[in-house]
């Protein structure tokens, strides 16, 4: 589907040299053009891409001791998926809920949540969504889609400029080279339409390679827990909400769990969105009975679509095992405490308030200090007992 | 006859090119075994150095049983005089210290004061989690065995496997009965 898009970039690069032009030569050196064009914006957005992204996004980076749950669960995902390195963790200061992953490579990648998902989910949950995100990871889906996007937006482009040119010369051209006859006004009508065409498909195009892709994550996801319920179940909480994300745009919308942009009763079946509807992928999740591994998530897909073709790719389906699933809690009592809501949101909100520079002292009455490092004092006192505390 | 010759030379270009590269997908796989074995291997030791400092923070606290805090530290030397003893016998040892610390942290439900405990409560998450990722980096390491030895025994890639000695892989098995045990632990107060 990639290889499409990338024609139809070129056949667009052909048909606005031809038009230029008027000759099969000009007709190569468009195409040449374009794809100058398509491997310029390429580069940029490969070696750019994931720390424009991240700084666009205002993530912090965390490390271990900052929040050991959010950071322990990303390893025990990178070891689940058998990638080489850690991915760096990011945490966004926004109610919404929602997380992504970015990097060119596997082996220089980020996993980026918002505070306002990290609150909600308890720790299947969010081993459920890091694990799709970690799928995205391991699969290039990041590569893959930065692909599709600047090629998408090359062809948008292009076309548009085109369809002006085609306006404003209005066939100059085709005047110009009168013994053509016949085949060049076919050409020409060809160029026409393609050049109206060209963006929608490739739209279209770019948005059923991202469903694909969530789909496999979501799949992985529950490959490498072995639990399908917990992504099920945080999927769940992120239909619930209906805050949107401020920092997320058009390009990078493929990368993130759930479609930032998704208005509210979307129609269940759109070929307009990057993301399969919340609830079907919720139902395929669920219908996965019989095991965990890429074969029962085809079958559980089909058993929701009621019959037809699968969703995985063949490479996918290809030599996997059997695979069990586990059961709610892998070592009943060895199930810590879950914090609750309350001490979630608590966590998160200290950790936002350090990362800020702020510091954390706590009194003896029970009372949370929270100190800006520019206080230019050496001691505080607590407002509610009066106790004085260094600094 | 010319013609002739050239058939066989590249048919045997062919079988050569083939041999490569079958036998390079094994040595593949052969490595993301090893590797996932040097996973499972950091993850046990992990465990078997946070087990000290959970035994002294639950030892502070007055009349906390001494016979579960007891197995515990047996297990533990069990299963450290068991690293590289090859993988049925660390598997086995291992699952025992699973089997005990579950038991140990069934225990602390009946201390509420341990349970608040902030030393006791990062200790706790550490080894969830530790505990977590010992099962997926075994969970992994079954996969890549599984992987392995389907390469090694299915036609036609056996033939290589044959020819140039790759062994079998072995599991990881964890005691089911061990692991999946619920602990039967009793709320009633011990009698004095």
């Amino acid at each position: 589907m990639v290889a499409a898009m990338g024609i139809l970039l070129l056949l667009i690069g052909y048909g606005l040299g031809y038009i230029f032009g008027g000759s099969t030569t000009s007709g190569i050196a468009g195409l040449v053009i374009a794809l100058v064009i398509w491997a310029i914006m390429n580069l940029v957005a490969y070696f750019q891409g994931d720390s424009l992204l991240l700084s666009m996004s205002k993530a912090i980076k965390i490390s271990p001791d900052d929040h050991p749950r959010l950071y322990n669960v990303v390893e025990e995902m990178k070891i689940a998926s058998g990638l080489e390195k850690i991915p760096d963790v990011y945490i966004i200061d926004d109610p919404a809920l929602n997380a992504f992953a970015t990097g060119r490579d596997p082996s220089k990648a980020s996993v980026a949540i918002t505070s306002g998902l990290l609150e909600k989910l308890n720790r299947d949950e969010l081993e459920g969504v890091i694990g799709h995100e970690m799928s995205h990871i391991k699969n290039r889906d990041v590569l893959l889609m930065t692909i599709c996007s600047v090629l998408l937006g090359t062809i948008v482009i292009l076309a548009w400029y085109g369809s002006r040119a085609l306006i404003f010369s209005g066939g100059g051209s085709r005047r110009s080279s009168k013994g053509g006859g016949q085949g060049q006004l076919i050409i020409f009508a060809v160029a026409i339409i393609l050049m109206i065409l060209a963006p929608i498909m490739a739209q279209l195009i770019y948005f059923a390679i991202s469903r694909k892709r969530e789909y496999l994550a979501d799949a992985s996801s529950a490959l490498y827990t072995r639990y399908p319920e917990g992504l099920a179940s945080a999927l769940e909480k992120l239909g619930a909400s209906t805050g949107q994300l401020k920092s997320a745009n058009q390009a990078t919308a493929p990368m993130y769990i759930v479609n930032p942009f998704r208005p509210k009763g979307r129609a269940a079946t759109d070929l307009t969105s990057t993301h399969p509807p919340l609830s079907e992928r919720v139902r395929i999740l669920r219908a996965m009975a019989g095991g965990a591994s890429y074969v029962d998530y085809d079958k559980a897909y089909q058993q929701v679509h009621q019959g037809g073709a699968g969703v995985m790719p063949a490479a996918a389906l290809a030599g996997a095992g059997a695979v069990g699933l586990r059961a709610a809690a892998p070592e009943a009592a060895m199930k810590e405490p879950e914090p609750g809501r309350v001490e979630r949101t608590r966590e998160v909100g200290d950790l936002l308030w350090q990362k800020s520079g702020y510091k954390i002292i706590d009194c003896e009455c029970g009372t949370r200090l929270k100190v800006p490092s520019n206080i230019g004092r050496a001691t505080v006192k607590c407002p509610h007992c009066g106790r004085t505390h260094q600094i | 006859m010319a013609v002739w010759a050239w058939v066989i030379i590249g048919i045997v270009v062919v079988l050569i090119l083939w041999f490569v590269f079958i036998f390079n997908g094994l040595v593949r796989l052969r490595n993301q075994v090893k590797n996932a074995w040097a996973q499972i291997d950091v993850q046990l030791k992990r465990r078997h150095d946070l087990i000290p400092n959970l035994v002294e923070t639950v030892k502070g606290y007055k009349d906390f049983e001494r016979s579960t805090l007891e197995a515990v530290t047996k297990a533990r030397n069990v299963a450290q005089q068991a690293v590289g003893q090859g993988v049925g016998a660390q598997a086995k040892a291992e699952g025992e210290l699973s089997g005990a610390l579950t038991r140990l942290l069934a225990v602390v439900e009946r201390y509420p004061d341990l349970k608040a405990n902030q030393n006791f409560l990062a200790l706790q998450e550490q080894l969830t989690s530790t505990e977590n990722k010992i099962s997926f980096s075994r969970q992994f390491y079954n996969d890549s065995v599984l992987n392995y030895n389907n390469k090694t025994q299915m036609f036609p890639s056996n033939i290589v496997a044959a020819m140039t000695g790759f062994k079998q892989g072995e599991f990881f098995q964890v005691e089911k009965a061990e692991e999946r045990e619920v602990p039967k632990v009793s709320f009633e107060q011990p009698k004095t």
